[in-house]
Formats: structure tokens, C-alpha cells, sequence
């Protein structure tokens, strides 16, 4: 009998895992199918079957346009993310830990935050040229207000018994730092990463279609221009599965790690 | 490490708008000596807390002056607030540690760990204990650090009876075996008396001073109930004012 208690709550979320994952697999393919009706129905070249999408999407892997291409993006992804990451988060906890400091640049950042990103891609070109620097910089601009934001909510509700627990005992700087602040930041540095991401694979690509003769945008206004659906839809794919695994491989392991002190 | 002088003229929390403000503490002078074990004592509200955290330094604005001896980066202070005031993220261990700056003692830990009975509990995270264990953790916290001076702010308070009991024990066994200034702050007078080298009576907010009592019991009857309770109606009866506060 108590076999049987101690056995049913584990039991239990196995099959409702095994249904969750079954449920998904269902979702997936019912939007298959209903790609393929339409497709079917409408018989146009605009709107192809997924099997030709899918032969695109071989096609451009085995010549090495794609990787190539995704790579790009990827890589100014990274090094722009990582900038405005960087400086985002030592903005924003100083804004939050100083009031005088929040004072002085809470308009700058609701101007900054406001600025639409094609003005600041097209102003970073004009004035800097179609580099690469240049196009870094725009989406850096365009995500650091966002960063400095949630940083600085979050410094705003760190705990000040914590706080003051740490100057009791003379704590440095370093050790406050790393042990009391940042553990409590890590919410919201995670749900930065993951709007900061979302936003970023907009911007980038409308950087790399204004002024980059490589990556992904470049590659779209390419088969825009050629009407050619199944090349963007067999991109659009890639894109998304890059997502899915930084999301899978980088982001839910962090959280994992981070909250592994939680009940 | 020398006397503590508190020379408070006046403590206020500032109002809302036009409003004036609280006075919190007004004219209070104390001496606390070294290695003395003091009990503040008082009615809740009365701004206990505030003193001591005007004395850890916490609290700067106020008009007066507070000297605790040569306040220098080596004095070291140890500090047991009402709450726990655990890192959720850090284990019990690591949570001691991390106030050992300089100087890692593990052996002082290990021990300390075993005086409080928590050895078993070391990498335990604290969301996983109880309060009295919490509790337990911020006192061998406070002790890690070998304080030169102690500040305690009713830590045993919402500690079942029996636990209480056994904590107040092995903080005086801890400070015993290792003397240093002790600053209490309870509202009851019976754990003060079994505690205290000398009781001292603070009035209800604004905080002043009321009367500043030696306890005589000798350390070795600390345990005995009744002689406790006799200091105590002894206490009632000289210093009726004292009465109003308990």
C-alpha cells in the first residue's frame, strides 16, 4: 500500500510528460498538414508545398550558402548581444543605486527607448559608412535602453536586509557583488537575454539588408527581390531551429542552474 | 577593544511632506564596557532596533556621536538581526564562509556547527530549514568572525520555548569561552535577566533612558528559574517605572 503511494506521484508526471510531448508532436503536424492543404489548394508559386521547402533547405545547406550566411548573423548576433548585455547591466545597476544618476538619465533613456531602430540603423550608415562597426553599433543602440530598464527594476527591488546584512559585516564590493546582488538579478538578466534575443534577430536582419553584403537579411532582400517563397521559408526554418537550440542547450540549462536552491 | 559611548541627541524619521516627522531616540547616553554582556530592554516600537543600527553603522543620520573604540577595518563586528537574513542561494556552509573575509577558519566553523547541532545540515539550502535552524545559522554566522563586538536584535524571539533555551545556553557558553562585548535587544526581561552583566531600561519612543541595573545572580545560577524570578519582583518593586515598560 504505501509501495504504491510512494510510487504514484512519479509515475504520474511521467505520463503526463509522455503526453505533453505526444501533444506537441500532434500540434506540430497538424500545422504541417494544414501548410500542406493550402498549399495544395491554392497551387501557387508563392506558396509552396513544404516538400519543396524543405529540398531548398537541403540544397542551400550542402552548397554552404546557408551555414555560411547564418553564420554571419549569428556571429554579429553574439558580438552585439554580448556589448549590450555587458553595458546594460553595469548601466543599469548603477542607474538603480543611484538615484541622482536615475534622475540625470531617465529621459535620455525614455528617448533612446522610443528612437524607432530603422532611424538608428540609417543614421549609424550615414554617419559611420556601410561597415561593420557600424552595423554592430546600430543594434547595440537599439537594445542597450532595453537592458539598462530591467536592470535597473531589478537592482530597484534587490533586498536592502541583505543589503544591509553584507556592510555589517564588511563585505567588499566584489563579494556584494557577485554573492548578494547578482543572484538576485539573475530573474531579471535572464528575462533581458531572452527579449534582448527576440529583439535583436529583428534588428539584425534589417541591418544586414540596409548595408551588409553577407547574412541573412542580405540574403532574404536577395530572394525577395527574385520572388523566390521557398528560399525565404527554408531560411525562415533554419532561424527558428537556431532559436529552439539556444533556447534548449543555453538558456534553460542557466535557469536550471540558478534556481537550483528553489523548492 | 574599548568602550562603546552613545551619545544620541536626537534620532527623527522624516515625515511625509509637511508632516514633522517621529522622534525616535532623544538625549540617550551610554557607556557599554569592554566585554560586558548588555541587555537593552523596552517595549517593542520604542526604537531598539534603530539604536543598534545606528551603533553597526548602518544609520548615519542622526545627531550625536557614537564611539565604538578604535572603529577600525580590524574590529570586527558580529551581527544577529531579527530576521535570518540568509543568501536562498548560498548553503548553510557557504553561507558562514562568506563572512570569514580575510581570514578562512574552518575549524571554527566545523565546531560551531557541532556546538549548534547542525553539522548534518552544512550543505543543506536554507529554504529547506526551519526558522529555529535559520536562526541557529545567523548566530554561528555572527560568531565566525570572532567579534569583537556582538550586536544581537531579539534573536530568539518566535523560537519555541525549549529551543530558545537551549540557544540562550551555547550563546553563553560562546561567549564565555571567548569574551567580548555583547549588545542585547529583548523586550523580555526574564531571558534579559539570565542573560545580562547589566540591564539597561529604555522608555517607550522617544527612545530615553530609564534606569541601568547591574544583575548580581552569580553566572552559575543563571539557570535557576526561581532566582531569576526573584531579581525579577526585586526589579519591580525598587524601579516602579520600570513596570510601565514591561
Amino acid at each position: 500500500m504505501l509501495n504504491t503511494y510512494m510510487l504514484e506521484p512519479s509515475g504520474l508526471k511521467i505520463n503526463l510528460n509522455i503526453h505533453k510531448y505526444f501533444l506537441s508532436v500532434l500540434s506540430l503536424l497538424f500545422l504541417l498538414i494544414t501548410w500542406q492543404a493550402l498549399a495544395v489548394y491554392l497551387d501557387s508559386s508563392t506558396f509552396p508545398m513544404p516538400v519543396l521547402v524543405a529540398k531548398v533547405f537541403w540544397q542551400a545547406c550542402v552548397t554552404g550558402q546557408l551555414p555560411y550566411h547564418l553564420g554571419m548573423t549569428l556571429l554579429r548576433l553574439i558580438v552585439s548581444f554580448s556589448i549590450a548585455m555587458l553595458f546594460g547591466c553595469a548601466m543599469g545597476i548603477a542607474l538603480g543605486r543611484n538615484r541622482k544618476l536615475d534622475a540625470f538619465f531617465d529621459n535620455w533613456l525614455v528617448i533612446f527607448l522610443n528612437v524607432p531602430a530603422l532611424v538608428t540603423i540609417i543614421l549609424c550608415y550615414v554617419w559611420f559608412g556601410l561597415v561593420e562597426s557600424a552595423a554592430i553599433l546600430a543594434v547595440v543602440v537599439n537594445k542597450l535602453p532595453n537592458v539598462i530598464v530591467t536592470i535597473r527594476e531589478g537592482t530597484r527591488a534587490l533586498d536592502q536586509d541583505l543589503m544591509d546584512m553584507a556592510r555589517c559585516y564588511r563585505l567588499s564590493k566584489r563579494k556584494i557583488l557577485l554573492e548578494i546582488i547578482w543572484p538576485q538579478l539573475h530573474p531579471f538578466v535572464m528575462g533581458a537575454t531572452r527579449s534582448g534575443l527576440a529583439l535583436i534577430w529583428k534588428i539584425i536582419l534589417v541591418v544586414e539588408l540596409l548595408g551588409r553584403s553577407n547574412g541573412m537579411g542580405y540574403q532574404l532582400h536577395l530572394f525577395f527581390q527574385m520572388f523566390d517563397v521557398a528560399s525565404i521559408l527554408a531560411y525562415t526554418l533554419a532561424f527558428v531551429g537556431v532559436i529552439q537550440l539556444i533556447e534548449l542547450l543555453i538558456l534553460k540549462p542557466l535557469d536550471q542552474h540558478a534556481l537550483r536552491w528553489r523548492r | 577593544m574599548s568602550a562603546i559611548k552613545i551619545d544620541i541627541l536626537n534620532k527623527r524619521f522624516p515625515g511625509v511632506g509637511e508632516a514633522t516627522g517621529h522622534l525616535v531616540i532623544e538625549n540617550l547616553n551610554l557607556t557599554i564596557n569592554p566585554q560586558e554582556f548588555v541587555c537593552l530592554v523596552g517595549p517593542s516600537g520604542c526604537g531598539k532596533t534603530t539604536l543598534l543600527n545606528i551603533i553597526a553603522g548602518l544609520d548615519t543620520d542622526f545627531t550625536g556621536e557614537i564611539s565604538v573604540g578604535q572603529v577600525t577595518k580590524k574590529s570586527k563586528i558580529g551581527v544577529v538581526f531579527q530576521n535570518p537574513r540568509l543568501l536562498a542561494w548560498r548553503t548553510v556552509r557557504q553561507n558562514i564562509e562568506l563572512v570569514q573575509e580575510r581570514f578562512q577558519n574552518a575549524e571554527l566553523i566545523d565546531e560551531l556547527l557541532d556546538v549548534m547541532q547542525l553539522t548534518v545540515f552544512q550543505n543543506v539550502y536554507p529554504e529547506h530549514l526551519s526558522l529555529g535552524m535559520s536562526r541557529r545559522v545567523a548566530l554561528i554566522r555572527a560568531f565566525a568572525v570572532n567579534p569583537d563586538l556582538l550586536l544581537m536584535d531579539e534573536p530568539f524571539v518566535s523560537l519555541d520555548a525549549p529551543t530558545a533555551r537551549q540557544v540562550r545556553d551555547l550563546l553563553l557558553l560562546l561567549w564565555e569561552k571567548r569574551p567580548h562585548t555583547v549588545l542585547f535587544v529583548t523586550h523580555d526581561l526574564r531571558e534579559a535577566i539570565a542573560l545580562a552583566d547589566r540591564l539597561v531600561f529604555l522608555s517607550a519612543a522617544p527612545m530615553g533612558f530609564v534606569a541601568d541595573i547591574k544583575v548580581s545572580i552569580p553566572r552559575t545560577e543563571r539557570n535557576n528559574e526561581q532566582a531569576i524570578e526573584e531579581f525579577r519582583q526585586q526589579l519591580m518593586n525598587e524601579y516602579p517605572a520600570i513596570k510601565q515598560l514591561i
